[in-house]
């Protein structure tokens, strides 16, 4: 499905990832884990065509997605949650779903608005407020209603379980397994590795933009110094 | 009473002029973040364009008068269109202000462009058709036109609101005002989405322009004229808000209509005062949003190095060699080497508050200008000589400095560039309008230098040790921790303040530092040309400097001395010709688009690319092609 192959990525003289081999499978939960400044997001937004300076290869259904820009990207079918919630906050909840809004795809689930609205109740109480009166909790659910309205088949989620309440997390839980029951394919980035174990199939580790580890969490809880030497716990 | 209703209305219908022209302005800004200069220049081809229009469709009437009208105003938005996918789209990735001096080179064209087609004596439009007359209202004779006029502002803004809320592309467009990577991750094509709002941008711009024919007549001179009334407006308002553009318009043009009644001379300045007030009660303007000041997200930069002993060696040669040039040239070149020396050190002295100090001005002149007039008006006023006048001259502009920058240091981005023009614009129009003591217009003339420095060769020299002692004071300044301290602000604001440091202290000092240097370039200019006039203030020699700082590359401190260098050595050249406005354009249009990392970034790309040609098997050639970006 994507298949991400020695993906180098830098900010100006800065070099960021080295390297980075990963692959999502077709409706497959993968969890991309690493502490802060890990290179997580730098990850998915080389991905998603976000970084300028990068060389390697991003491969989505055999097709090259490195060096396109992100909207092509995103209407292959990729869609991208960003961190740090950027929803646009002088817009509606509404309008904020509506600019993801993109036609419906063979090859995936098409969201509609009720469907969406049913997922997440909160959003249809306050379709007509404005992006910057929602809840942190609130935001977070838009950030990802607004990338679902693209009809997308694989979603790249940026921390999703990142300052937001316990409740809200569990509901994040709930989300992504509907994602996947609807067929697509997700990877998550996180640093908390208890949220990660309990939505993902299987976790990579990265640190210092290097990959560390890959494999299943059973695997991963056999060898607790790679957990306690790569990931804050 | 009437009368006072009547200024009322002259203040409106000024108001819907300026907020077409505005509105156009900011909703450019609000998406492709850039800061169009030629804006003007579209509102100048609106005029000219429906000029010859309106009075060829003179036999329609009423239909030829609004169709020539809206037909100009659509013509400029296709011109507007070009320009954006010819030129602008290529360098969007380009360091943040480079459109800037693309768009100045766009106005160059433009204007003499004009002045090809349609000649340098000023046109006088046709009537509007039916609304030709005045009407009496409360016994005081207002035109029907400027009636039209207040009529034709709030029904645009209701269009644009319309459009802008009613329509998928307009929530698009305000979505891109807020955050334009997130809008292009979520699947939409920017460039489309730059190129329409550049479109209706231009359009707003033409009508504005095209409106304008029946009430003054059309020049060469409206592109500059209009432009800084337009900025401010777009800056009190609030960059990227059209409602904010309209308000602000009004607020202005109304004040403006009765400020004239009290103290006529202030229209030059009132509303630069006004914008200064505002933006230091809200930084952002009336109805703009953090973060609407910033630019295209940049690249963080390398880190700067001091130069290696090869560097200063050849440094110290360039000056070496520049110490001997009255050995063996005549009187011109010395002259023309003056001139660049002057160029160098004012470059330098904004470089430093742009490339170090990362606050961006578009007002610099403000302290050449103040340099340059100390020293006049101390020789003309307390008959000081030379020396005592170049010690004054720097203090003065330092203390100018200082006053301003004490308001500027507390914005940033954008609306901190407009802050400085606003103060420029203030001293100008204080400069011209204070005729008793400026001498206005006719500037202030005898300002020689002293006898011993009065040959070709000894100012030749005196300018030599100035102007290059003032670039090592900033070089110096620039390596001190001091310098680390302003790049560290520059780099992560929140960080340095978290540390411990007085960010706006540090900036407010750098900011009167950079100005002192630059009056030391202007007071050495006065002395040069025995003369001085409000020019040397003017928005034109502002964005001389900040061309010369970008196109000589800001990433180094290189750049301003090379692009210094350059741009006086093309100008003088170029001025002689006929039609060099144009020429000029073009040059710069070609730097910008063959070197987007300027001058000194092309050279260095050169350098590395030749090196690895001679020694195959570094990578020094890689490099060389990661500095491209790709
Ligand atoms: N726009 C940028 N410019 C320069 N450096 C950046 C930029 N974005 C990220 N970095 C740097 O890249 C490194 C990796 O950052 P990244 O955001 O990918 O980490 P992360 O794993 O997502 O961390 P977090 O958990 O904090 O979100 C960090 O050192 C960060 O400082
Ligand atoms: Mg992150």
């Amino acid at each position: 499905m994507l298949e991400v192959r020695e993906l180098n990525s830098q900010y100006g003289g800065a070099k960021i990832l080295h390297g980075v081999t990963m692959t999502l499978g077709a409706n497959e939960v993968v969890a991309l884990l690493g502490r802060n400044g890990a290179g997580k997001s730098t990850t998915m937004k080389s991905i998603m065509g976000m970084v300028r300076q990068k060389s390697g290869s991003v491969l989505y259904e055999g097709a090259e997605m490195l060096g396109r820009p992100s909207h092509v990207i995103c209407r292959a079918g990729v869609g991208y949650v960003p961190e740090e919630r950027r929803i646009f906050k002088e817009l509606t909840v509404e309008e904020n779903l509506s600019v993801g809004k993109r036609e419906k795809r063979a090859d995936a689930p098409e969201w509609t608005l009720d469907h969406l609205y049913t997922l997440f109740p909160n959003l249809k109480e306050r379709r007509r407020n404005l992006g910057k009166h929602l809840s942190g909790g609130e935001q977070q659910m838009l950030t990802i209603a607004r990338t679902l309205m693209g009809n997308p088949k694989v979603v790249l989620l940026d921390e999703p379980s990142e300052g937001i309440a316990p409740v809200i997390v569990e509901q994040m839980a709930h989300v992504i397994a509907e994602l996947k029951r609807e067929g697509l394919s997700v990877l998550i980035s996180e640093q908390n590795l208890h949220f990660a174990r309990l939505v993902s199939d299987r976790a990579y580790i990265i640190e210092k933009g290097q990959m560390r580890y890959e494999g299943t969490f059973a695997e991963l809880d056999a060898q607790p110094e790679v957990s306690a030497k790569y990931l804050a716990v | 009473m009437g009368f006072y209703l009547a200024q009322l209305l002259t203040g409106l219908a000024n108001a819907s002029s300026l907020f077409l022209i505005a509105c156009g302005l900011s909703i450019i800004f609000g998406v492709t973040r850039i800061v169009n200069f030629a804006h003007g220049s579209f509102y100048m081809l609106g005029a000219y364009l429906s000029y010859t229009l309106v009075t060829h469709l003179s036999a329609l009437g009423a239909l030829g008068f609004w169709g020539g009208v809206l037909v100009s105003a659509l013509l400029v938005g296709v011109i507007g269109l070009l320009v954006e996918v010819l030129i602008l789209r290529r360098i969007y990735r380009a360091p943040e202000l480079f459109q800037l001096v693309a768009t100045f080179g766009i106005l160059l064209i433009i204007e003499d462009a004009a002045l090809a087609i349609w000649g340098a004596q000023d046109l006088l439009g046709p009537r509007a058709p039916g609304l030709s007359k005045a009407v009496r209202i409360l016994g005081e004779p207002i035109p029907q036109y400027d009636l039209a006029l207040i009529v034709i502002g709030p029904v645009v803004l209701g269009l644009i609101w319309l459009i802008f809320h009613r329509t998928r592309w307009g929530v698009l467009v305000r979505a891109a005002t807020q955050d334009r990577e997130m809008v292009g991750a979520l699947g939409v094509n920017q460039a489309l989405l730059f190129s329409s709002a550049f479109f209706l941008g231009s359009v707003m711009a033409g009508l504005g322009g095209a409106l304008q024919i029946p009430r003054e007549a059309v020049n060469l001179n409206m592109d500059l004229s209009v432009i800084g009334d337009a900025f401010v407006v777009v800056v009190i308002g609030g960059m990227g808000s059209v409602t904010g553009a309209f308000i602000a318009a009004v607020l202005i043009s109304v004040l403006n209509a009765f400020a004239v009644l009290v103290f006529p001379q202030i229209s030059l300045v009132l509303p630069f005062i006004v914008m200064a007030l505002v933006l230091v009660v809200r930084p952002y303007g009336l109805l703009g949003k953090p973060g609407s000041e910033k630019g295209a997200p940049a690249d963080p930069e390398a880190p700067l190095r001091p130069l290696n002993p090869a560097g200063r060696l050849a440094m110290g040669a360039v000056v070496v060699i520049l110490a001997l040039v009255p050995l063996v040239s005549a009187d011109f070149t010395m002259i023309l080497l003056v001139d660049v020396l002057i160029a160098v050190l004012f470059a330098a002295s904004l470089h430093f508050i742009m490339g170090t100090g990362g606050m961006i001005s578009f007002g610099h002149a403000a302290y050449f200008g103040v340099g340059a007039y100390a020293a006049a008006l101390v020789v003309k006023w307390l008959g000081l000589s030379m020396v005592p006048a170049m010690i004054v001259a720097p203090v003065a502009s330092g203390l100018a400095a200082l006053v301003f920058g004490w308001f500027c240091v507390r914005l940033s981005g954008v609306y901190l560039g407009m802050l400085t023009l606003a103060a420029a614009q203030i001293v100008w129009g204080v400069t011209f309008q204070w005729q008793d003591v400026t001498g206005g217009d006719d500037g202030i003339i005898g300002v020689w230098p002293a006898k011993w420095a009065s040959s070709e060769t000894a100012y030749f020299y005196l300018a030599l040790v100035l102007c290059a002692g003032g670039v090592w004071l900033l070089r110096r300044a620039a390596h001190a921790p001091f310098g680390y301290m302003l790049r560290g602000i520059r780099d992560s604001e929140i960080r340095a303040e978290a540390i411990g440091v007085d960010t706006r202290f540090h900036q407010w000092m750098a900011f009167t530092f950079a100005g002192t240097l630059a009056g030391l370039a202007g007071v050495v200019s006065a002395f040069a040309k025995g003369s001085v006039f409000p020019d040397v203030l003017n928005i034109s020699s502002s964005i001389d400097a900040l061309i010369m700082v970008l196109l000589g590359g800001i990433h180094t401190l290189l750049g301003p001395l090379l692009g210094a260098s350059v741009f006086v050595l093309i100008e003088s050249w170029v001025t002689r010709l006929e039609y060099w406005r144009f020429i000029f354009g073009l040059i710069i249009l070609g730097v910008v688009l063959i070197a987007p990392d300027g001058l000194a970034g092309a050279l260095s790309r050169l350098l590395a690319f030749l090196k690895a040609r001679i020694r195959p098997g570094t990578d020094t050639k890689k490099e060389a092609l990661h500095g491209q970006r790709s």
